[in-house]
């Protein structure tokens, strides 16, 4: 070796970070804002085209903003809202990331609340720093291992994910229906489908109620801030996060390096559907308190948007998990101020996973807002 | 016809992929356009066939200046582009698919299959390409395929033909007949661009020759009074070593032995049949045939990633039959893939996270659960210096790395470790001179560590240059073996055997 400071040198030019991409900084944070921004603006022309007046929808504008972060209270619903969206949103971004579309957060959520609730009133006896902590651990379990069925159908028979998770959606709804008329499940002195009550013990307690006892938020929103780090840790950190990484992107290149398909495919459903469980845990723990069918109201599905939104980053499902339950909590008062329909923020929703799924459309839309691409070059 | 650029300068963001490139095609003449890979080549080319338009310049066409808009100008002007990656519908016929886009039609817009048959049979009357018009293409062997796409470019009128690396896949054989069908095009008056990074091919057909580097052309000349070592010295910028240099083996103890190996493809045909071979410790072992004779199958049975339906595989001694990827792996085995885009790397990850692609889990970059970041970082980086991959650094996407940088990205990962034996599956396919002369000597440098090294090519070439000993392949079976020592093995006897000539017999 000739001249060993110039290696040194060349290695740490090597080491030096280089400056993020544009591209990249547009794919994950341009496009998403512009796609929300567009959004609204469609949403805006649809209560135009059903004859609503422009007063009306300034008002329902303003409530929407109001609603969502206008008051301590609308903030404490916007963040509630969030919590179980950005725990499913984070358990389909980890999928997405491995190259998996899991469509079944639905059925994990459900499954994994119901399960929340019966650890829950089965070991009420139990004290709090106790329950509570095990209560989540069952939902989690239990939509983990819901979710690894599919996994494992798809990994010893190549069975795709999309049909199987959708199936186990409609097992779940019917399997939380025939479980919430169990004697030992249901409610005492109830002939609907409802479920026992969480013990006080294992509730995730209100943590604003000493400035207002109607303050719903709750003490998931620290579970949902840990999940975002574990999640960050496993995807870009840990061995098993760079392997399902690897077969995400590249599964060939993931199967010559050595790693096992199967186990991958297997162990990021189980991750994502512990996840989804999570949220449906938090959701009966920290909300509902008890299970009743379809207590789940779309989160899991909601949450495939969130991730989507998010671009499968924890940081950016956070963020994502947080704009729809802002939009959830505003589409309320928006309901409640302005008689505009809250169907009108599912609309908004899905106008913003399209135009997402459309980056292109977006930039045509906002040409302005992206670095002038030389024609043909070598990205779209 | 005859076309000229003048002055063509093309940026992609800062990279100039073209400056100030001035260049004549004439009718009736092969202009041999030499150049490594990411030298310019591809985008003049494109900017002459209207998929791109240039920054600053212009393009004349006999004298007269034309702008094109789109893809579609440039045929429509007579320059028709043979892509290196064939765009063909697999389960049309060669006409549908030579008319697709252009077809002729009846009075009520209906397909006139008839008509296009016939045109087509005209055109490969006149150039003698013998295609069979009414054969689906996924029935047509590669080299017939190409001629399809030189069909499609002849049927839309195209007096300027540009052909993108056209021999990188085909068989020495078919070179030899495409070379044939260049000619007869040029005698019809056809002017042709011929792509490639192969010296020898370019003083072969060519006329006239350019050299491209770092987007300018560095050099022109008339290939009759030019050598490859000329034409390497201006492509690459300095003088370049054609032979590998390499001392007489010394082949120590088995580290490979295969026994009565039967390897199945994903329908149950046979793709390795019966074969047997071994590789030693300390030599080069080279394995010759056409492609898709069960070497890729072999491959995969020996490094893991086929299951192996009868016979034995040993590894220095240990039967690895039953053995996963990883323990291989583990075991020392290293092994470059023969599609670097499609296994050995993953393209959107960092040229880091592809450098421990397949030991993250291993010390020193394991730590627990995780993995230790900053010791991969500073292991890829003296990587990068050791094995001359040239990136700014070590964060960015190994897909932003040029042909060669990623295939030495790939060999550094597999050759830095300690190894007993290095399986190499087309090292240098679709790389420049400059990079094939590196990855061969580091290649003989793993065999004079005492490693075994197995090189499976298309390119005799290759074989011929690297190898001590050299098997030939052929319908699953090893039909032949020459002893290379000091280059000497029979070229002809090599083809022959190749070619399936039974009496080709051990020597």
């Amino acid at each position: 070796m000739s001249d060993l400071s110039s290696i040194n040198e060349q290695m740490r030019s090597l080491l030096a970070r280089t400056a993020r991409g544009r591209s990249e900084f547009e794919d994950l944070v341009v496009v998403p804002v512009f796609a929300v921004v567009v959004a609204l603006i469609f949403g805006m022309l649809v209560m135009l085209a059903t004859g609503v007046d422009i007063a009306t929808i300034g008002k329902s504008f303003v409530a929407l903003a109001k609603g969502s972060l206008g008051s301590v209270n609308a903030l404490s619903e916007t963040l509630t809202a969030a919590i179980p969206l950005v725990l499913a949103g984070l358990g389909l971004g980890l999928g997405f990331r491995a190259g998996l579309f899991n469509i079944g957060a639905e059925g994990q959520v459900l499954l994994g609340g119901t399960a929340a609730v019966i650890f829950g009133f089965t070991f009420h006896s139990l004290p709090f720093a106790v329950l509570m902590p095990l209560s989540l651990l069952a939902g989690a379990i239990v939509g983990g291992l819901y979710a690894a069925i599919a996994g494992a159908l798809k990994a010893a028979t190549g069975a795709h994910e999309v049909i199987t998770t959708i199936m186990l959606n409609l097992i779940s709804f019917k399997l939380l229906d025939y479980l919430l008329r169990q004697p030992y499940i249901q409610k005492e002195g109830r002939a609907d489908p409802i479920s026992k009550s969480v013990p006080d013990a294992a509730q995730l307690p209100r943590l604003l109620d000493w400035l207002d006892p109607n303050l719903r938020l709750h003490a998931g929103l620290f579970v949902m801030l840990a999940a975002v780090v574990l999640v960050w840790w496993i995807l870009f950190r840990s061995k098993i996060g760079f392997a399902f990484r690897a077969s995400g992107e590249n599964p060939h290149a993931a199967r010559y390096a050595g790693m096992k398909s199967g186990l991958v495919i297997v162990a990021a459903m189980g991750t994502a559907g512990a996840l989804a469980g999570l949220a449906g845990a938090s959701q009966v723990l920290g909300v509902l308190g008890r299970a009743s069918p379809g207590f789940s109201a779309d989160i899991g599905f909601d949450a495939i948007a969130v991730a989507l939104l998010g671009r499968s980053h924890p940081l950016g499902i956070l963020f994502a998990g947080i704009l729809f339950g802002g939009l959830e909590a505003g589409g309320r008062q928006m309901q409640v101020d302005a008689g505009v329909s809250i169907d009108l923020i599912a609309i908004i929703q899905a106008l913003i996973i399209v135009f997402i799924a459309a980056p292109l459309l977006v930039r045509a839309i906002f040409p302005w807002g992206f670095a002038r691409k030389s024609k043909g070059g070598s990205e779209v | 016809m005859d076309v000229e650029l003048r002055g063509i300068t093309k940026r992609f963001g800062s990279v100039v992929a073209n400056d100030g490139v001035n260049l004549t095609i004439r009718g009736g003449e092969v202009l041999g356009l030499l150049g490594e890979n990411g030298a310019g080549k591809s985008t003049m080319m494109n900017i002459l066939s209207g998929l791109y338009s240039p920054d600053e310049g212009e393009i004349l066409i006999d004298g007269k200046p034309v702008v094109f808009q789109g893809p579609g100008d440039g045929i429509e002007a007579g320059i028709g582009m043979v892509h290196q990656h064939f765009m063909l519908v697999p389960v049309f016929t060669v006409a549908e698919n030579v008319v697709l886009g252009v077809e002729p039609t009846g009075r009520l817009g209906y397909l006139d299959l008839k008509r296009a048959r016939a045109q087509v049979d005209e055109i490969n009357q006149l150039y003698g390409l013998h295609v069979p018009a009414d054969t689906l293409i996924e029935d047509l062997p590669v080299g017939i395929q190409q001629r399809v796409e030189i069909l499609k470019v002849l049927f839309r009128q195209a007096d300027v033909l540009i052909l993108d690396e056209p021999t990188a896949v085909l068989t020495p054989q078919e070179v030899e007949e495409f070379f044939g069908i260049v000619r007869s095009l040029k005698e019809a008056g056809k002017a042709i661009v011929f792509i490639t990074h192969k010296l020898h091919e370019i003083l072969e057909v060519s006329d006239r020759v350019s050299v491209m580097r770092q987007g300018r052309i560095v050099g022109e000349g008339d290939p009759k009074t030019l050598t490859e070592a000329d034409l390497a010295e201006m492509m690459v910028g300095r003088p370049v070593s054609f032979t590998v240099d390499k001392t007489v083996a010394e082949p120590g103890r088995p580290m490979l032995e295969v026994s009565d190996l039967v390897v199945l493809r994903d329908n149950d045909e046979i793709a390795v049949d019966h074969l047997n071979m071994v590789v030693k410790s300390g030599e080069v072992v080279g394995i010759a045939g056409v492609q898709g004779n069960g070497q890729s199958a072999l491959v995969e049975a020996i490094t893991g990633l086929a299951r192996a339906a009868s016979g034995k595989i040993v590894f220095d001694g240990k039967d690895i039959t039953h053995f996963s990827v990883r323990q291989r792996h583990s075991e020392g085995m290293a092994h470059i893939p023969e599609d670097r885009h499609k296994s050995g790397m993953v393209s959107s990850f960092t040229i880091a996270e592809n450098m421990v692609l397949n030991s993250y889990y291993e010390k020193p970059y394991s730590k627990g659960m995780a993995i230790d970041w900053p010791t991969v970082h500073k292991t890829a980086a003296k990587y990068c210096v050791d094995f001359d991959v040239r990136t700014p650094s070590v964060f960015l996407p190994a897909g932003n790395l040029s042909g060669g940088n990623q295939q030495k990205m790939v060999v550094a990962r597999e050759l830095e470790r300690q190894t007993k034996l290095v399986i190499a599956s087309q090292p240098t396919r679709g790389l420049d001179v400059g990079s094939i002369e590196y990855i061969h000597s580091r290649l003989i440098e793993a065999r004079d560590e005492g490693d075994g090294v197995l090189i499976v090519s298309s390119e005799l070439d290759e074989i011929m240059g690297l190898s001590d000993r050299i098997l030939v392949m052929f319908d699953g079976r090893i039909v032949a073996e020459f002893d290379n020592t000091g280059g000497k093995a029979d070229r002809n006897a090599i083809g022959l055997a190749m070619a399936g000539a039974t009496e080709g017999a051990a020597a």
